[in-house]
């Protein structure tokens, strides 16, 4: 009976295909192996993040009136909606982490070169990506610091050059962060940033599957020895979803994610606001710039710094490999330490100071 | 090379159509002594601010450095007035609308009329020059506006100011009347809340008024105390207590329990045990002193229960239990606490039933929800336990899955027979 409906359904969907492709991935096995699995970490949270984040929408009601009580009606009153929330919340952080932690095992690995470059593209747009979510989602709860800190993330992003002020009035769909700009965040929360991630994550796993997995430059592809996708590096990488599973169930029980005062736009901004971890970095790094550099203003001189830094990082596999496409292997783990390292001083620094 | 000749001209004759700098500053500033210190102090006076100078109290000729025209009668120069003729000094200008209107529209005028009302205006109508006039308590030649804080009538700073002569016991002995206001009033409540800011807390001035200061009468202490505490005087006026502590005989009312400069923050000890206010009256064992006790137990029960409440809550809220609906409910509770001790100041038990049995019920309901809340905690951190454990059991068994697959080496490809088959 169940060969039958398999068969049935192989005649329709073509399935035998997708079992024979799967049935030919594999994996290198080397020192360097256990870094692959992240890629396979950070679609997992996308996964959860897509589950608890639909179950959310039962509830929210992402109105200037209602989105504050709504989110703590699903924190009180909703079956496990604590969980849920918590769960979306510390998932939403460990998957930017985790992605970063992706990101640089490609760059110390030098998987970025060819063939792979638009992967390493791909990854990078979906890196963006997962800071928007995070940025738009931040403010949907509605609450006093998110609010604020929606609002000194906004100003930062009309301080870009040129189209500064234009992305900041499109952000907050006016002069300031109000009901029009929860509506803009909710959209792009829940349909925009989704759909587009959606378009990205295909292409980077069909990239994946048709490259296959890089080997770092140093080591003889031909030595290497490979390791069944299915079942073998499969049941493996469920292990560490589990294990993910276990972490971000103890994170949502013990440190419920919580909810704070509902945003006063009239009240004072709550001392020492500051964004969300992943953006801390920047948010020191303009802090530190005077006010005035030369002719430029501060601010504006930093957000151009920084976007040419993405831009210069996004095009990594071109200044990154030499022209018969090899990795210029010290030059870009010398930039990936440097990155690596000012991100974590920075960040550390926006915390304590 | 015109135009800079027409700048050059206008510059002059702006320059030197300014009337001529306020000749009684320049030269009373080189005088030395008594004569010298008007003009410095003048710097900081809310007169010279607005645009006034010495010879608009004083009279004279500002522009003349001759001082046989600066001071002359005939320039109107009358210099420094009697201690008797200063309130009228002063009210030469503010007692006239149309003048004060000038600088501040809504400054009041009456200030001369409300003095002539007070012990001060009085006294000094009967010749006493020993009592305050206008430069006692505003200051002369550096005087400041009442909201400057540097003022010495500024809020904070009047308790001192009326306490450089009522709290001097020489100044006060031919007075009769004591010199330990300022020192009761430090320990007060309302100093408290003064001190740290709070502007509307009472100073000298809020009770015995400032221009036409005088005692309440004893009739009119719970009026006095009224007009901040409004509700208390209401549910006081209509208490068996009211036509009791009236009048002189009575002991004026509010200060009967509460005293008057030194107020302390009332508690239930004013109403039962060793240093109850009751016990004055009410002796140990009567009717009246079984009521007092009562009362207050009823208001320490429902302090302890929002207490008990509160720390309940906050234990929950630590856990990072989402309890801020308890937490905003246990504010109502708070506010009927505040309900019962005012209908206390009905002094009859039955207004007291209805904001304690609400305080309590309240307490009760946000002390369950803390407790349910902890509960609820407890609860999470069992089914984490669990399902940890089941987690580590699947992530077992896929292991000795993954061991029995590759018991053999299946599932792996040798770099010799990468092209093979698997």
């Amino acid at each position: 009976m169940a060969a039958k409906a398999i068969d049935w359904l192989n005649d329709r969907l073509g399935v035998a295909a997708i079992r024979e492709v799967a049935g030919h991935k594999t994996v290198p096995v080397h020192s360097a192996t256990r870094w692959y699995y992240f890629g396979g970490i950070t679609l997992f949270l996308f996964g959860i993040q897509v589950i608890t984040g639909t179950l959310l929408l039962f509830y929210y009601r992402p109105t200037v009136a209602e989105g504050f009580d709504s989110v703590r009606f699903i924190m009180t009153r909703v079956e496990f909606g604590w969980l849920i929330r918590s769960i979306h919340s510390w998932s939403a952080n460990l998957l930017i982490f985790v992605a970063f932690v992706h990101m640089f095992s490609v760059v110390f690995t030098h998987a970025y070169r060819k063939p792979r470059e638009l992967t390493w593209g791909s990854g990078i747009a979906l890196l963006g990506l997962m800071l928007g979510f995070g940025f738009s989602g931040y403010l949907l709860p509605w609450n006093q610091i998110s609010y604020f800190a929606t609002k000194v993330g906004a100003d930062v992003a009309g301080s870009t050059p040129l189209v500064g002020p234009a992305i900041a009035r499109i952000l907050r769909g006016g002069e300031d962060v109000g009901a029009a700009t929860l509506t803009r965040f909710f959209a792009l929360h829940v349909m925009v940033l989704p759909l587009i991630a959606a378009g990205l994550i295909g292409m980077h796993i069909w990239l994946v599957q048709k490259n296959g997995m890089s080997t770092p430059p140093w080591m003889a592809a031909s030595r290497i020895r490979h390791m069944k996708f299915f079942p073998n590096f499969f049941l493996r990488e469920v292990m560490v979803w589990y294990g993910a599973l276990a972490v971000l169930g103890a994170l949502a029980a013990i440190f419920p994610w919580e909810l704070g005062e509902k945003a006063d736009p009239f009240a004072s901004a709550p001392k020492g606001i500051r964004p969300e971890w992943y953006f801390l970095a920047q948010f020191y790094t303009l802090k530190l710039i005077p006010s005035h550099v030369w002719f430029f203003e501060g601010e504006l001189l930093g957000i151009a710094g920084f976007g040419a830094v993405a831009l210069a990082w996004a095009l990594l596999p071109v200044w990154g490999t030499d022209r018969a496409g090899q990795a210029r292997t010290r030059l870009v783990t010398g930039a990936g330490i440097v990155l690596i390292v000012y991100l974590a001083v920075f960040t550390v620094l926006g915390y304590v100071k | 090379m015109r135009s800079v000749a027409i700048t050059m001209l206008l510059f002059g004759v702006v320059l030197f159509g300014q009337p001529k700098q306020d000749t009684c500053v320049e030269c009373h500033a080189a005088m030395d002594g008594d004569l010298q210190k008007p003009a410095l102090l003048i710097k900081n006076d809310v007169h010279i601010a607005n645009g006034l100078s010495c010879a608009d109290c004083h009279g004279g000729d500002r522009t003349s450095d001759d001082p046989s025209v600066a001071m002359s009668k005939a320039k109107g120069f009358v210099g420094a007035p009697k201690r008797s003729a200063i309130p009228q000094f002063c009210a030469n200008c503010h007692a006239k609308p149309a003048f004060m209107g000038r600088f501040r529209p809504q400054q009041r005028v009456d200030q001369l009329e409300l003095y002539k009302t007070s012990v001060h205006g009085k006294k000094l109508a009967a010749g006493d020059e020993n009592v305050a006039t206008c430069i006692d308590c505003h200051s002369v030649h550096d005087i400041r506006a009442v909201k400057d804080s540097m003022a010495p009538v500024y809020k904070t700073r009047l308790p001192e100011t009326c306490g450089r002569c009522h709290a001097d016991a020489q100044k006060m002995a031919k007075y009769g009347i004591p010199t330990n206001q300022l020192e009761h009033y430090r320990t007060s409540v309302h100093w408290a809340a003064l001190k740290k800011g709070d502007l509307s807390a009472p100073n000298c001035a809020s009770c015995h008024g400032n221009h036409g200061a005088k005692p309440p009468e004893v009739e009119s202490v719970a009026a006095v105390c009224g007009s901040c505490h409004v509700l208390f005087g209401q549910l006081y006026a209509k208490s068996v207590h009211q036509p009791i502590f009236s009048g002189a005989e009575g002991g004026g009312g509010c200060v009967v329990c509460h005293s008057n400069h030194g107020i302390q923050q009332p508690s239930t000890a004013m109403l039962a045990g060793p240093k109850a206010v009751c016990s004055t009256c009410h002796d140990p064992g009567t009717a009246g002193a079984k009521t007092a006790a009562e009362m207050a137990q009823w208001i320490d029960g429902l302090g302890a229960a929002l207490k008990q409440s509160e720390s309940v809550l906050a234990q929950a809220d630590k856990y990072g239990m989402e309890v801020s609906e308890a937490q905003v409910r246990l504010a109502d509770g708070r506010e009927s606490l505040v309900k019962a001790r005012l209908a206390l100041h009905a002094f009859q038990p039955e207004e007291m039933h209805k904001p304690i049995a609400e305080g309590m019920a309240i307490a009760a309901e946000t002390q369950k929800a803390g407790q349910s809340a902890l509960h609820d905690k407890d609860i999470r951190r069992l089914g984490l336990a669990i399902s940890v454990f089941l987690i580590g059991i699947t992530v077992l068994a896929i292991r000795l899955v993954i061991r029995q697959l590759e018991a053999n080496g299946s599932g792996y490809l040798e770099p010799s027979n990468q092209k093979g088959e698997i």
